[in-house]
């Protein structure tokens, strides 16, 4: 009797300060909402390849602008992260649509996931790669022999294609595993790193060189632009689940509705890149001030201006991310993809209707007379 | 260290005081060895062969210690910007010791009746151990995005399940291994001669296990729970990772791991912050050892 008394006051005990611990979670949703409140709207979800940041500034700018809202939809906004893989969350049915790269997503594709590009948002790429000037390395011939940085998870192929252009055997340079940041290039572990125009490449204007005690600036570097040697691939698009466009007619309006208020949102993105730079930020992206706006104007710089109007699907462009797919092997010797992808691969459907309505409403969607703002970095982004 | 021989068995002994100057004291020389390298220790770091034994000593690769604390109280940035960097950080780790608590939580009450399971049927330890041995062979990174897959799909009247709620149910599946194998341990550890005076009083299973294995079974339980904190906090921050649960420390370990070139100091905060995390689970679990210290006879480890 008296050992049971003791017993169930120290589980007492334990229930209540363990209690007292888990009071702290109730407070934080871990939920990435931005939906809006509404009668009549449609609930639909959108996944994110990353975090929060001005690479999706468009979608953003659309929700708090009220874009979705316009068009009868409630966006939800779901973020990525490092094991989330946008295309699988789709076909599984947990989002509506995801935004991915196409390379990535051509693999799932032969491998059965039915799935459509509806709208190529990013019609360049951003991929690069990044030397010190006295490396002496300006194009793909020169990174042979060299230290050569990727991330890989389908990140490489850009740069394998490259390679491949200017005969460059994979067995000729050392291929280093790349991290997030920028540190194994600025050690000079790494002679040519893979940077985003708009992230890892402003990482390293955002440091300090240490030879002369300022910011390191864009003339100390060489990049090698993949969209100049001709070996880019189609980047973020709006990818919606394949079988549900063909059997369900209001999927595939509130795809149309959508791509609309996305394209709309991205033209918000264009002309007020410092708002949209801070929508970004108060979605919670905690990337600094000078950083946010590099990223904004650098992704408007892959949209604008638009050969055929944003999310048209270039059939050159289209062509050449598959030609690359099917035929650079990796270190391996595998292929993204082994045989010419589906039809349903891509549609142009539903990004026309958009596109037409956007142009009877008078927003402007080729974006002809873009000009880019001028962004000065501040140290550590801030 | 100069402690009379006849002094160190009797750690309760000693002063507390003693103790937390001896704690500092080990922190002090931590931060005397890593400046101490930093300021001795060649640029390229120490390399035999192709490998690297031993960090470069740039301040991108080691920055200052007192630049480290420095960090902590300069702005935040993003959507944080005017928090000082030590605020944020503690209001993740209050997050995160919140996740992991759930979990641990959650792990426990597992653990414990997977234990009282397998001690009351010896056909349920033969078929349900070997599974249990298995669960934890399991990558996280493969079970995290089936978690969050399966649990946005439970919703129940006006219950939805939120992405932190799987991030918990991560931790607890890394918390209920050690509480089932030490329990169960502990269970079972009565001798037989208690176990029969008990079957001779005609004691019930019920009340054999309340007031004979139970008992019994803390000083086994304890070690174990210590384990089962430190696996929470570990699954927790690991998932946040996985699965970009918001408002963390795992998560911010990444974002911050973004500016490691250009603030290489700043990465540490987050750090900083799950130290915090681990030392307050293993605060709670030495308090709950004290509340429990009736029945501590003779630790064993887990």
């Amino acid at each position: 009797m008296k050992h049971s008394t003791r017993i169930i006051t120290g589980v007492g005990a334990l229930a209540v300060t363990a209690l007292a611990l888990a009071g702290c979670s109730s407070g934080g949703s871990g939920s990435s909402t931005d939906s809006a409140s509404g009668g009549d709207l449609t609930p639909v979800s959108l996944q994110l390849q990353w975090y929060s940041q001005a690479q999706f500034a468009g979608y953003y700018a659309a929700a708090s602008q009220g874009y979705y809202e316009d068009e009868g939809l409630d966006v939800t906004i779901l973020e990525g992260a490092a094991d989330i893989v946008p295309i699988d969350v789709l076909t599984s049915g947990d989002a509506d649509f995801a935004i991915s790269w196409v390379p990535k997503v051509l693999g799932s594709i032969e491998q059965g996931a039915a799935v459509t590009d509806i709208a190529q948002i990013f019609e360049r790429s951003g991929t690069t790669q990044i030397s010190m000037k006295d490396a002496g390395i300006t194009k793909p011939a020169d990174l042979k022999g060299k230290t050569v940085g990727s991330w890989g998870y389908g990140n490489e192929w850009e740069l394998f294609a490259g390679m491949n252009k200017a005969d460059v055997p994979l067995g000729d340079i050392s291929l280093v595993q790349q991290a997030f940041d920028m540190n194994g290039f600025l050690a000079g572990d790494i002679q040519a790193a893979q940077a985003m125009t708009y992230n890892e490449y402003a990482q390293v204007l955002e440091t300090v060189n240490p030879a002369t005690g300022s910011l390191y600036t864009p003339e100390d570097l060489n990049v090698i632009d993949w969209n100049d040697q001709g070996t880019a691939m189609l980047q973020d698009a709006i990818w919606a689940d394949s079988d549900k466009l063909a059997s369900d007619s209001a999927y595939a309006d509130t795809a149309v509705k959508f791509i609309k208020a996305s394209v709309k949102g991205w033209a918000y993105a264009r002309d007020n890149a410092e708002d949209a730079a801070k929508i970004v930020t108060d979605a919670g992206s905690q990337l600094g001030e000078s950083h946010q706006l590099w990223m904004t104007n650098e992704v408007n710089k892959l949209i604008w201006p638009s050969t055929s109007g944003v999310g048209m699907i270039n059939q050159d462009q289209w062509d050449q991310t598959v030609s690359i797919a099917k035929g650079t092997p990796n270190e391996t010797g595998a292929t993204i993809i082994t045989a010419d992808p589906p039809e349903t691969a891509y549609s142009n459907e539903y990004v026309e209707k958009a596109l037409t309505e956007l142009k009877d409403e008078g927003v402007d969607v080729m974006g002809a007379d873009y000009k880019p703002i001028t962004v000065t970095l501040k140290e550590n982004g801030q | 260290m100069t402690a009379s021989p006849a002094r160190l068995p009797r750690r309760r002994g000693n002063p507390v005081a003693g103790r937390v100057l001896l704690g500092a004291a080990g922190v002090v020389l931590l931060v005397v060895i890593w400046e101490l390298y930093k300021a001795l220790g060649p640029a390229s770091g120490v390399v035999i062969g192709d490998l690297t034994v031993l960090p470069r000593t740039t301040d991108i690769a080691m920055p200052h210690v007192w630049d480290m604390i420095a960090t902590l109280f300069e702005p935040a940035s993003g959507g944080r910007k005017g928090d000082p960097v030590w605020l944020v950080v503690a209001q993740a780790a209050a997050f995160t010791l919140g996740v992991a608590a759930v979990g641990w939580i959650v792990g426990v009450v597992v653990g414990m009746l997977l234990a009282v399971l397998m001690q009351r049927f010896r056909t349920a330890e033969s078929a349900v151990l070997p599974w249990i041995i298995l669960s934890q062979t399991v990558p996280l990174i493969a079970i995290a995005p089936l978690v969050r897959r399966w649990g946005s799909q439970i919703s129940v009247g006006d219950f939805s399940w939120e992405n932190w709620m799987s991030v918990a149910v991560i931790a607890s599946y890394l918390a209920f291994f050690p509480v089932s194998i030490g329990a169960l341990r502990g269970l079972n550890s009565p001798d037989a001669n208690h176990v029969e005076l008990f079957r001779s009083y005609g004691a019930g299973w019920w009340r054999t296990l309340v007031t004979l294995r139970l008992p019994a079974s803390v000083p086994y339980l304890l070690p174990a729970l210590r384990l089962a904190a430190a696996n929470a906090v570990i699954g927790t921050v690991v998932a946040e990772v996985s699965i970009g649960l918001k408002g963390g420390i795992g998560r911010m370990i990444l974002e911050y791991a973004q500016q490691a070139s250009s603030d290489p100091a700043r990465t540490w905060a987050p750090i900083f912050g799950a130290i915090a995390v681990g030392l307050v689970a293993a605060g709670f679990i030495a308090l709950l050892g004290v509340l429990l210290r009736r029945y501590r006879r003779g630790e064993v480890p887990a």
